[in-house]
């Protein structure tokens, strides 16, 4: 029997995580429900933003749910991907941008 | 050319073997509850019919497209067209009922040789709302139907048209090659003529159905989507959109079955469940007919051959009083229905 971290399936559960801690996870939700409402930017927007994050956190649930949004927002396949290019090149730029760093240190210690 | 499931011999064109599937597995083993349990919960069982406002009649199941998605399995292989008797027996109904729309659909309805007759019958019946749904390309499919708008125009009709997106590629992926460009072509026809622009009474309505395993989102959002893009691109102008939910009936059940969709889809009808949505889904304003002039709840309880629960089963023998007093028959696939703001054949409902 394979056994695997994630499970689709479990996302169907992610409300449930209220059920150990009713306070903080309604809350959570409270504002998880605002964030996503159509405000100065449109949902659809938002939904591109958050497939772009999905991807930048690695996290398969928040795939799943925001590709599934997107296309019941009429969001193309060359819309979302160009979404995840975004997210990709501030991941690698991120990344590249710590090479200062190591450059003020190579320039600081070297002779 | 794709063929329907009949012309393949799909298991899935019996209608009993549909019905078998909806009712076991995740609803037989308790994972998910029947639709019948779920109304229950709110006191909405059983369905009664409301006030009847529409009849829509199935002029056939013949049709020039063969859609991935389609509910009625229609292409140009299905031979089954409504006789000018039996709309005879229809045109004695709407003489007589009072429900304000009539609404033809198919297949595509003008492939039905007696249309233009029945439409100009109809027409002189003085109902208020009198819908065609056309598939956009039969405008373009044949020399005979170039002059459709025109006709549509002359009999005051209201013109329904399906359009999945307004991109090419996902309109040709769920209706087949070529079709984005013709209903593109159909549409700005249709607009010369005056149908659908702003201030016009010549209603063109645009029908957008999700191309997957997905539910439809906002409609208000869509439809200005679809307005921006149609009109920057194409400069085409309609007036609404309507936006319908799959149901696991037919073509689009065989797809989710194969694409090992059916589960999860079915899941996402039940977490978009809204009570609200039960008091106004269609079939409690709506009888629903076939070529064949058997009554239905719905045209997808028609697909289902679910024919009504009534001593009144055919055009033949109609009775609205009777009719009235019946139970709607429903089976797990009311679930797309009720789903988020509910779904019928003219929008959301809740």
């Amino acid at each position: 029997m394979s056994k695997n971290y994630y499970d689709a399936a479990d996302l169907r559960k992610f409300g449930k995580i209220t059920e150990w801690s009713e306070e903080l996870g309604s809350k959570f939700f409270d504002y998880y429900g605002k964030v996503f409402e159509e405000g100065a930017l449109t949902a659809r927007e938002k939904s591109l933003i958050a497939l772009a994050v999905a991807h930048t956190e690695q996290c398969p649930y928040c795939i799943d749910a925001y590709t599934k949004d997107g296309l019941q927002r009429g969001v193309t396949k060359e819309e979302m991907m160009e979404a995840i290019h975004v997210g990709a090149a501030i991941k690698s730029g991120a990344t590249l941008v710590h090479g200062v760093q190591m450059m003020n240190k190579v320039n600081k210690l070297e002779m | 050319m794709k063929k329907s499931l009949k012309a393949r011999n799909n298991d899935i064109a019996n209608t009993s073997k549909q019905l078998e599937i909806l009712s076991n597995g995740i609803f037989a083993n308790g994972e998910l509850p029947t639709f019948a349990e779920k109304i229950k919960e709110t006191n909405q069982f059983p369905l009664r019919p409301k006030k009847l406002e529409i009849l829509q009649i199935n002029l056939g199941y013949m049709c020039n497209q063969v859609c991935e998605h389609c509910h009625v399995d229609a292409g140009p292989d299905r031979k089954e067209i409504m006789t000018k008797e039996t709309m005879q027996q229809c045109l004695n109904i709407i003489k007589k009922t009072a429900a304000h729309t009539l609404d033809l659909t198919g297949g595509a309805p003008e492939m039905n040789p007696n249309f233009r007759w029945f439409v100009e019958e109809a027409a002189k019946a003085g109902i208020k709302d009198f819908i065609v749904r056309s598939n956009l390309t039969i405008i373009r499919a044949n020399k005979k139907y170039y002059d459709l708008p025109a006709f549509f125009k002359k009999h005051n009709v209201h013109v329904v048209s399906s359009m999945p997106h307004w991109t090419r590629g996902k309109t040709d992926k769920q209706r087949g090659d070529g079709v984005f460009d013709k209903s593109i072509k159909a549409l700005q026809e249709l607009n010369a003529v005056g149908y659908g622009m702003p201030n016009s009474n010549l209603k063109l309505d645009l029908v957008y159905n999700p191309s997957g395993a997905f539910l439809p989102g906002d409609q208000k959002a869509l439809e200005n989507d679809f307005k921006k893009a149609l009109l920057a691109d194409f400069s085409i102008n309609f007036h609404q959109l309507f936006a319908i939910t799959n149901l696991p009936i037919s073509r689009f059940l065989d797809y989710l079955i194969a694409s090992d969709n059916y589960e999860d889809y079915m899941h996402s009808l039940l977490d978009a469940y809204n009570p609200a949505a039960v008091a106004n889904v269609m079939c409690t304003n709506t009888i629903s007919i076939s070529w064949d002039g058997w009554l239905y709840d719905c045209d997808f309880n028609q697909m289902l051959n679910l024919k009504v629960a009534s001593k009144v089963k055919h055009v033949a023998d109609y009775n609205e009083e009777l009719l009235q007093n019946r139970n709607i028959i429903i089976n797990q696939h009311c679930y797309g229905c009720t789903a988020g703001a509910g779904s019928s054949c003219q929008g959301v409902v809740a």
